[in-house]
């Protein structure tokens, strides 16, 4: 037991919620460009614009199947051959965002499909722009219908900013593992550490995602 | 960008071949595990119900880096001696029977309950009821999910690249260190990859359609 209590000395705390800090950092910012990103490219799937929503969910589709470590090498280690250089917060931010934005359009597109066709042909025949219909009509429908599968996009955003300790971004998961590479007797005081940290923020994005839903379902 | 692709054909052949092992492996470990506790999830008993919850709550919430990481360094030091393509396949595993458990638990509910008390009524016992006329049903709503878990799988098996597990993503590393072309290389391993995902994922999509309008 007393291992657990060398293991979690200030020092190796501070150490961690740093890394935690840097988790959060990089998760808040690509929560944010991936979900403006991913509602642009949902919307320009939706609208079926010829050739142009064909190639957008032809490039979304090709993100979607490759693994993200893949895409997060790729932006870290291949994209200098190619003269842009990127410093490793912004490499990370750059790969999630690209790879949950494409997540997340499926997710926007599938949402605004659940919406019945009705409500856009009768919102058309009120008088409403399209540009109307879709913004007072159909979004705030899908919206609501998009919020569970979206937080759990954000979930799984959260947990894949550990990947990106293979381009040694200084996140909770690399400081761990410097902890127990320095004495290894730490190894089972880290993992528990890192589980309850994931487990906790992971946990009160669902709690908040059960009482948005809620909250929309009951304002209906 | 064909000299990378000639060079190390064998090397990303294996890659894909273990790639494609540990995914089937791990999907077929998590079915079963998956299935178990599904099934707990919707028992008549409680502790049963609340065991399935917690282990389902907790997995899901922990990355499968931080899951497979701790299967590569604290089970040999501690338990039996593993490689890595063994501890990755068990953290894959681990990890997708949550997700699993999730998928199957909403097939299961989704058939009307009227089902089970039907067959309760007719007779059947609890287990009976469910493998005769429950799961059959389940079935079909949960195989489009469980394709996208598949394919899920493939792509996140690349965290065999963080333990030495031999696959794709690995090989792909290995080749890009020794040949310094890193763009060639890491956009060959894409196409490899999106091989093994991209007809995956049009044919769940195409099952998807297909059995919602049935």
């Amino acid at each position: 037991m007393h291992i657990f209590i060398d293991a979690y000395s200030w020092i190796n705390l501070r150490y961690l919620l740093q890394g935690l800090g840097v988790t959060l950092e990089v998760s808040v910012a690509s929560i944010i460009f991936s979900f403006v990103l991913g509602v642009i490219l949902g919307l320009a799937r939706y609208v079926k614009i010829k050739y142009f929503s064909a190639i957008v969910g032809f490039v979304i589709d090709v993100i979607r199947n490759l693994p993200l470590l893949l895409i997060l090498f790729f932006t870290y280690f291949a994209l200098p051959e190619i003269g842009i250089r990127l410093n490793v917060i912004i490499a990370a931010i750059v790969a999630m965002s690209i790879f949950e934005s494409a997540m997340l359009a499926e997710i926007v597109r599938s949402g605004i499909n659940a919406v019945p066709r009705g409500q856009m042909e009768a919102a058309r025949s009120n008088g409403l722009t399209f540009y109307q219909a879709m913004r007072y009509i159909i979004m705030p429908q899908a919206l609501k219908k998009m919020i569970p599968p979206i937080v759990s996009q954000f979930i799984s955003l959260v947990k894949d900013t550990s990947l990106a300790t293979i381009i040694l971004l200084p996140e909770a998961t690399y400081h761990a593992q410097i902890i127990y590479g320095q004495n290894i007797n730490y190894m089972i005081p880290m993992f528990v550490a890192l589980a309850v940290m994931y487990f906790v923020v992971n946990y009160a994005l669902s709690l908040a995602s059960r009482w948005l839903d809620r909250r929309l379902v009951q304002s209906n | 960008m064909w000299s990378i692709l000639t060079n190390n054909w064998n090397a990303l052949l294996s890659g894909l071949g273990y790639t494609l092992a540990a995914s089937i492996l791990a999907l077929i470990g998590s079915l079963i595990i998956g299935t178990l506790f599904a099934l707990m999830e919707i028992s008549p008993f409680k502790a049963l119900r609340i065991i399935g919850r917690i282990y389902v709550e907790v997995v899901r919430n922990i990355p499968l880096l931080v899951i497979t990481l701790a299967f590569y360094v604290i089970v040999p030091r501690f338990i039996i001696k593993i490689d890595g393509f063994t501890a990755g396949t068990i953290g894959l595993l681990i990890y997708t029977s949550a997700f699993i458990a999730e998928t199957v638990r909403a097939g299961i509910e989704a058939v009307p309950s009227g089902q089970m008390e039907g067959a309760r009524s007719i007779g059947m016992s609890y287990t009976q009821a469910m493998r005769q006329i429950i799961f059959p049903q389940a079935f079909k709503i949960v195989i489009p999910p469980l394709g996208n878990q598949f394919i899920n799988l493939v792509k996140n098996s690349s965290v065999l690249a963080f333990v030495a597990g031999f696959d794709l993503m690995y090989q792909g590393k290995l080749i890009a260190a020794t040949t310094f072309s890193t763009f060639d290389t890491y956009l060959i391993v894409g196409v490899l990859y999106l091989i093994l995902t991209m007809p995956l994922s049009y044919l769940m999509r195409y099952l998807e359609k297909k059995w919602v309008t049935a």
